[in-house]
């Protein structure tokens, strides 16, 4: 038994995404039919044209029905996909598969997810049922764990590391800034990031994503016909999904300085390549920075620089739009805003439009010359306990 | 018989908070006075605080039980018995009965007097929560504490305090009461109270003499208490012989738990051979007489109340009256706790309640929340049941969440590592949130992490290692 990986079997062929907004004035239906309109008709098609859905929410609604009807598909197949925060991309990974399996031509993964109806700030889970000792800390508090472990390992000083993380917000949000899509588009300080006050850990509302209502959508197709609908389509070179079996919460070796279930899936998607380099190989990376700390590991993790010098890379500006490898290009969470089940097809939208040289100029990559693959790389849970995904795609076969 | 039985251990949990009584007059312009009362923080209730003292009571490898009683005045819930949550997390066994004595505050005494004449090797235990009104008397002259006491006979083990026998009076008259519902008692004035009590007490003392086969010269010490200040005062200074402190100035008048407090705080320091009287204005007159055994300096726990007054961080005034309900604050912009679900916490009482893991054959890693397959992999179920509740950690990491929902933010969070294995991300209590640092050590504590649809929702938290 093995995993084999689809290199080259499956191509996008057609992309949208909506604004990521508090969309006060649109429904969870509006995004819907706004995202995949915009996808088929950058793909050429129409709805008839499409053979099935994945269709990703982390929690706005239940169930394929829920967007067969805002669609009004007719006897079509949808499946519901949820997976936290790394929704969007696994209904891209299942539509993938679907078309390499042959069993559809033309396939949509379509993620959204409508937040700001709930009245509440911030993200919130749906309530299940428990025997009531499990955590309520939220997100940004299980993130800013990191931050004194990562000190404590590699001697940082606390506050270096702090303004270290701040770095990267300074860094989305001059991305952002230049994405006409992103919910906040001011740029900001390190230092202005490092004033505000701590909600979670030593964070400030600076360092956590933004929360906004947004969709995204990507039409799918066998990478022999790809050519029939676009002259540049980006081939899927790599697809990995880890599920944490939580050991990270039981196990005292574990020391939240790294995401293991990240570290997988990205070795997991470079063997899917044969990639051993990904710092020169890749052209850009998308990354979940959900918080500041996570972006930090995860430059690690997924193998742009060694163990315990992140944080020097961060201040020499390796990751930026003009670094060695830019990563979170179109302003990450961040800056883009995270409607859940939308934020990983929104990463693989700003890799179509990177790689496919038709990202604004003012915040193109200029790591195309040599380079024709981007990472996409989303995640879902916490430190201790996550799911991963990695994907990576490319302009060119082989 | 009487000479037989008495207290095999005790134990008792003072809260680690205070009110500096000087705070009522800062911010309401008059009431408080000298000293520090006892304050329950806001995940403590007094089944909490019960499981607490029961624990110190026990820790010392005293046999279990064969009856658990509890007495309060301030219950968590009525209909549902309190005492099985304390049941639960102390681990004991179905057949081991366990009761509520509510209503009144002598209960308390009267519960430790009934098991003293019995036959049944009981734990007796003894909490209150005291509240007024703001300025009320008991808002800086109540306190709030937990005592347990396992009472039994000499077969079960050395006797600190053998019980040498006692006696009672009762009478219907109005000096304190409280209507059901009501967060507060009333009082009629002191002057008739002091006039009824008197006279019960002196009777109860000639009679438990006469018992006990005593004078007032064998009497080493006395603990004298009673919710009306006044006629207690005056009762113990008639009765002719020494009088224990009564740690009005350090705790407050711990109300249902105060004559257990008093008798442990005494015992905390007894030479052998003392005889020690509690003296109980409650309705009446309680006297029970004990004589302090040579086993006592070996017997008594790790923390004594003179201990656990000397640990302590002031809680603001406002934020006191918010911790009982006397102020009402503006939560975070967060949804509330669910309910817990009752089957899901059956299902899982050993961990919910008992802070029970589970340790896997194999690889004899533990894990927290006990698992059915383990994380190195192996055989499923075969794993053993760990106990980890009185576990010693160290913290990994931490951060402090000012967002979450909590009854009293910020939600204070650690990674903590076990002492022989065993990791659990939990959070910490009784904790100053600036001062918290990876390497530091923490205890296990029983807590109400929040009430939901008038569920109390309790687990463990961890809380600095003091002492």
């Amino acid at each position: 038994m093995a995993s084999h990986g689809i290199r080259d079997r499956v191509a996008i062929v057609g992309m949208g995404c909506t604004p990521f907004r508090e969309h006060w004035d649109s429904s969870l239906d509006d995004l819907l039919i706004d995202a995949h309109g915009l996808a088929l008709s950058s793909a050429g098609m129409v709805a008839d044209d499409i053979d099935a859905y994945w269709y990703g929410t982390s929690q706005s609604s239940a169930s394929g029905i829920s967007l067969a009807t805002p669609l009004r598909l007719a006897d079509k197949p949808v499946t519901r996909v949820e997976n936290y925060c790394a929704t969007g991309s696994d209904a891209l990974r299942q539509a993938c598969y679907a078309v390499a399996s042959g069993a559809y031509d033309v396939a949509v993964a379509i993620g959204a997810e409508k937040v700001k109806d709930g009245g509440y700030q911030g993200l919130n889970a749906f309530p299940i049922p428990t025997d009531g000792t499990n955590r309520t800390l939220t997100a940004a508090a299980m993130f800013s764990l990191i931050l004194p472990a990562y000190a404590e390992r590699y001697g940082v000083d606390a506050e270096e590391l702090r303004y270290v993380v701040a770095k990267i917000a300074e860094k989305n949000h001059f991305n952002g800034a230049r994405n006409e899509l992103a919910q906040f588009r001011r740029e900001t300080s390190a230092e202005a990031i490092c004033e505000m006050p701590a909600v979670a850990g030593g964070l400030s509302v600076f360092d956590c994503a933004g929360v906004a209502d947004g969709a995204a959508a990507a039409v799918v197709v066998a990478a022999d016909r790809a050519t029939d609908y676009t002259d540049a389509p980006l081939y899927v070179k790599a697809l990995s999904l880890v599920a944490g079996n939580g050991s990270g919460l039981v196990d005292p070796e574990f020391d939240f300085t790294t995401l293991p279930e990240c570290a997988a899936a990205a070795a997991e998607a470079y063997a899917q390549v044969g990639i051993t380099d990904p710092r020169t190989e890749l052209a850009m990376a998308e990354v979940h920075d959900c918080f500041t700390p996570t972006e930090l590991v995860l430059m690690e993790d997924l193998g742009f620089c060694d163990r315990g010098t992140a944080w020097r890379e961060v201040l020499d500006g390796t990751f930026a739009l003009d670094g060695d490898l830019p990563v979170n290009p179109d302003g990450g969470l961040k800056s883009f805003g995270h409607p859940v089940g939308a934020s990983g097809l929104r990463m693989y939208y700003e890799a179509w439009l990177q790689l496919r040289g038709e990202a604004p100029v003012e915040r193109r990559i200029s790591t195309l010359a040599d380079r024709s693959m981007a990472l996409i790389h989303n995640l879902g849970g916490y430190p201790g306990e996550m799911v991963s995904f990695v994907g990576i795609v490319g302009t060119e076969l082989g | 018989m009487s000479g037989s039985r008495g207290i095999l251990a005790y134990g008792v949990h003072l809260p680690y908070n205070r009110l500096a009584r000087s705070a009522i007059g800062e911010v309401m312009g008059s009431g408080g006075g000298r000293g520090h009362r006892s304050v329950a923080s806001y995940d403590e209730d007094t089944t909490t605080m019960g499981v607490e003292a029961a624990r110190r009571t026990l820790a010392g490898g005293v046999p279990a039980p064969q009856a658990l009683w509890f007495s309060t005045v301030a219950p968590a819930y009525l209909d549902k018995t309190n005492a099985t949550v304390m049941h639960a997390a102390l681990r004991l066994d179905a057949s081991v009965p366990a009761l509520d004595f509510g209503g009144a505050s002598r209960s308390a005494v009267g519960a430790l007097r009934t098991a003293l004449d019995g036959p049944a090797r009981t734990l007796v235990v003894a909490s209150d929560i005291r509240v007024s009104l703001p300025t009320g008397p008991e808002d800086g002259g109540g306190g709030d504490a937990a005592v347990a006491m396992l009472v039994g006979c000499s077969e079960d083990g050395p006797l600190l305090a053998g019980y040498l026998g006692g006696a009672s009076t009762t009478a219907e008259f109005t000096d304190r009461w409280r209507t059901p519902g009501s967060d507060h008692s009333r009082n009629w004035e002191d002057r008739f109270g002091e006039q009824a009590y008197l006279p019960l007490v002196r009777r109860a003392w000639a009679d438990a003499l006469a018992a006990s086969g005593l004078t007032t010269d064998d009497v080493a010490v006395a603990a004298v208490t009673g919710l009306h200040a006044r006629a207690t005062r005056k009762a113990a200074s008639g009765l002719g012989v020494a009088i224990a402190g009564d740690r009005a100035e350090t705790v407050g008048n711990a109300g249902a738990a105060h004559p257990a407090l008093l008798l442990a705080d005494v015992l905390d320091t007894a030479q052998p051979g003392d005889v020690v009287a509690l003296v109980v204005l409650a309705d009446g007159c309680e006297v029970l007489f004990f004589r302090a055994t040579d086993a006592l300096s070996a017997g008594r726990p790790e923390r004594s109340v003179a201990d656990q007054v000397a640990e302590r961080a002031d809680v603001a005034y406002a934020r006191y009256l918010a911790w009982r309900g006397l102020l009402q604050v503006q939560p975070p912009n967060r949804p509330g706790p669910n309910r817990t679900s009752a089957p899901a916490a059956l299902r899982r009482t050993d961990w919910k309640h008992g802070f029970v893991g589970s340790t896997d054959r194999t690889t004899g890693i533990t894990h927290l929340p006990p698992s059915r397959v383990g994380i190195s992999g192996g055989t499923v179920d075969d794993m053993d049941p760990t106990p980890m509740a009185d576990a010693i950690g160290t913290v990994a990491t931490f951060t402090v969440d000012r967002l979450a929902h909590s009854p009293s933010p910020p939600v204070v969070f650690a990674v903590v590592d076990f002492d022989g294995g065993g990791r659990m991300p939990i959070e910490l209590t009784d904790v100053d949130p600036t001062a918290v640092a990876i390497g530091d050590r923490v205890e296990m504590t029983f807590r109400r992490l929040s009430t939901s649809d008038g569920l109390h929702n309790y687990f463990w938290k961890g809380r600095p290692l003091r002492g």
